[in-house]
């Protein structure tokens, strides 16, 4: 590209060119295009909008008298002790959820990385809960939760684990559990084929050479295969710290907030006040603290992750 | 190349400033609701309906009604949608502002916030002065607010008593044992005793407004009311009270199946049409789900009856009657009216008393449309003589929630029943 273009250079002279590029820049302007109009319609359009009615008071979804109230809405909800605690509970789901998902995620990404028969089929069958829609998978758990025909109670009282059924999702101590086993049920294949990724990308000169020192398997994995992993697992961390946060659709499905609101994550307690109490203004300023949460989740991520030599970002 | 990235500057700097002035044009109204008022539209074309899927009319009912009005009226076709009675209220607040549906199922208990709110169209002057008296009171409120009508009554609907007579009569209990519910208490402890049904209660407790109408059903027996005569939240009182710590106590002493913190009322009446469930409260198209063959085990021994009664011998229902109401962002409003004073008459309502009962009066008294229903039309009939309401404010639905939260935390055993309903009255006081 340099030669080329600096061979052009000397050949041709700079009006020319210029109305070559100028030619180029018209087409890359049009071929964009379609795509500018996409992102802001689908993406700055609405943030902005909601920024606009987070500074309102907005309580219908056909009002006309909206008055100004300025931060008033985000002063409101900052005071609301609902919001906080839906906050705690966002921050449980994502702590415990990603938390177990990186864990079983290296376990199945180390067994579909070991030289097995079949390796390419159990690749494949490890991806089929990632495969399945939230709404059936919700629906699907929310079957083996049944307090009256579900497989769990079926399983643990024929093992002679427990000995009457529970209502799983009836008990506000364990249903924001139940939900999050759910949720980690479905995406631990997709943190295991991030970590999969990295582990193959492990020279096996590396495994060799330690196993001629005489390491053992845990050191192995402590001084070689953790050090690697760094970077998938920090792309892996950001992803699903993000996604947890602002977990959602498994909650409408299964639990609908209850019992006793112990399940209502903040990105519930945004769509209810929103939508179910038309409190579109405070609505709108809940995502916004939502959106400041995640920020600030990324930024202590990225840079306690770039600390790491080995870190991609 | 330069010269590109400064045209395309440019051309977003003249975008972000296109939005800012389209803000700042539509400003008198963040939401942009004044340029879409709907309109009346001709008496034909294709309208929009929105209809709830689970108790009263099944899909079949609203799609075989809508056929006979397709016949009737040729220039107008219906496109009907179903969605769960959770997700209605939102489905309606969020297709508002483009107007997507013509006619729209409301619940009594949305009136206030809808037509407060102006996501409704004010019928009013469409509404004959003579169906005021030829329908039922209880069903009117489901259409009305602050003496002005927004829809038309489909049909009155409160919770009745169902039981598995078969089970019963294992313990030599009969209909006059669950008259009351000291009564259905004494029954239920038997059936539990003999074996006969692990839980012998179920109810629809999981945190929705299912819970709240159960909650009216045992707050009317206990003599109470929702609201005080200032219209506010008033239930932390002896009767508001007792009721809870009745519910508390079919808990306690393990009548009640704990599942029920997870059913809603399509839940217990599946619970109990599989055998599981002896009594349960239930909307009355429960008693043709629980005798029909396909989904149940118990085909002709369920029995339905008035709600029993409580400690002050009343048993007034919770009023959950519903309306059609035609959204103010629809475009085709003549149409709609004539369709949903099609699928309201007395004749469409009446051929379907099997799903939903009526709410023209008269039918109450011909004996061959009582007939085809008989046990419902004898236990409905006399439950909305006395129907009781959930408040009729247009945050009804915060307050409901709150009531929610508090009315499980008792059943739980959390708080306490006064301490659940203090802070319950105290919360929702606070609302406006």
């Amino acid at each position: 590209m340099t030669v080329a273009s600096a061979k052009e250079d000397l050949v041709s002279p700079p009006v020319k060119r210029r109305k070559k590029f100028d030619k180029q820049g018209r087409l890359a302007f049009w071929l964009l295009l379609p795509a500018c109009v996409a992102v802001f319609g689908v993406i700055i359009y609405p943030m902005f909008r909601t920024l606009v009615v987070s500074l309102f008071q907005v309580d219908s979804a056909l009002a006309t008298v909206t008055p100004f109230v300025g931060l008033g809405n985000y002063l409101s909800v900052l005071s609301n002790s609902d919001f906080w605690a839906s906050i705690g509970r966002t921050f449980y789901f994502t702590l415990v959820s990603t938390a177990l998902e990186l864990v079983l995620g290296l376990i199945v990404a180390g067994l579909l990385n070991a030289k097995l028969k079949w390796r390419w089929l159990f690749r494949t069958i490890v991806v089929i809960p990632w495969a399945i829609p939230t709404i059936v998978n919700a629906a699907m758990w929310k079957g083996i939760f049944n307090a009256q025909y579900g497989a769990l109670n079926a399983l643990l009282t024929q093992l002679g684990i427990i000995h009457s059924y529970q209502a799983w999702l009836g008990d506000p101590n364990l249903a924001l559990n139940m939900v999050i086993l759910a949720d980690v049920w479905k995406t631990v294949p997709l943190v295991a084929f991030f970590l999969l990724a990295g582990l193959t990308s492990i020279p096996t000169e590396l495994y060799e050479a330690a196993k001629l020192d005489r390491a053992s398997w845990p050191r192995i994995f402590r001084s070689i295969v953790l050090p690697m992993l760094v970077p998938s697992i920090s792309i892996v961390l950001v992803l699903r710290t993000v996604e947890a946060f602002k977990v959602f659709d498994i909650i409408y499905a299964m639990t609908r907030g209850g019992p006793i609101d112990s399940t209502s994550t903040v990105a519930y307690f945004a769509y209810e006040t929103a939508f179910s109490d038309q409190n579109f203004g405070i609505g709108s300023a809940i995502s916004y603290i939502i959106t400041i949460f995640i920020l600030a989740l990324s930024a202590v991520y990225l840079r306690l992750l770039r600390r790491s030599d080995l870190s991609l970002l | 190349m330069k010269f590109t990235s400064k045209r395309l500057r440019r051309a977003m700097v003249g975008i972000g400033i296109a939005a800012v002035a389209t803000i700042i044009v539509s400003g008198c109204s963040v939401t942009g609701a004044s340029s879409n008022a709907g309109s009346a539209g001709g008496n034909s074309g294709t309208i929009n309906a929105l209809f709830m899927k689970q108790a009263g009319y099944s899909e079949s009912d609203v799609d075989a009604i809508i056929k006979s009005f397709e016949k009737k009226y040729p220039k107008i076709t219906v496109k009907p949608t179903f969605v769960a009675y959770e997700a209605l209220h939102d489905k309606i607040v969020t297709s508002a502002p483009a107007g997507t549906y013509d006619v729209v199922h409301m619940d009594v208990i949305w009136p206030a916030e809808f037509a407060s709110k102006g996501l409704i169209t004010n019928v009013t002057k469409q509404f004959p002065a003579s169906w005021k008296s030829s329908m039922l009171g209880g069903a009117l409120s489901s259409a009305e607010y602050k003496g002005q009508y927004y829809g038309v009554p489909w049909g009155p609907s409160t919770k009745l008593f169902f039981y598995n007579k078969a089970m019963l009569a294992k313990v030599g209990a009969t209909a006059d044992d669950v008259k009351t519910w000291d009564g259905v208490l004494a029954v239920a402890k038997k059936l539990k005793d003999q074996g006969v049904v692990k839980y012998p209660l179920s109810w629809s407790w999981s945190q929705a407004e299912a819970l709240i109408c159960d909650y009216a059903v045992m707050l009317g027996a206990f003599g109470g009311q929702f609201t005080d005569s200032s219209g506010k939240l008033d239930v932390n009182n002896q009767a508001g009270v007792e009721a809870l710590a009745w519910m508390r106590k079919t808990i306690t002493d393990g009548l009640t199946d704990p599942a029920s913190l997870t059913f809603l009322e399509d839940d217990t009446d599946k619970s109990m049409a599989a055998g599981k469930t002896a009594m349960e409260l239930n909307w009355e198209s429960t008693f043709r789900d629980l005798n029909d063959p396909s989904i149940s085990k118990i085909v002709g021994d369920a029995a339905v009856s008035a709600p029993p009664a409580g400690p002050t011998g009343v048993n007034p229902g919770v009023n959950g009657s519903m309306a059609l109401a035609i959204p103010t962002g629809s475009k085709h409003k003549t149409a709609a009216w004539t369709f949903i004073k099609y699928i309201t008459s007395e004749a469409v309502q009446d051929k379907y008393v099997k799903s939903s009962m009526t709410n023209w009066k008269a039918s109450y008294t011909q004996p061959t449309i009582t007939q085809s229903n008989p046990e419902v039309f004898a236990a409905a009939g006399k439950a909305y003589d006395s129907m009781l309401s959930r408040p009729e404010v247009p945050d009804y639905n915060q307050v409901s929630q709150i009531l929610q939260v508090d009315i499980q935390k008792a059943l739980l055993g959390k708080l306490s029943p006064q301490a659940a309903m203090d802070d319950a009255v105290k919360q929702a006081n606070a609302l406006s």
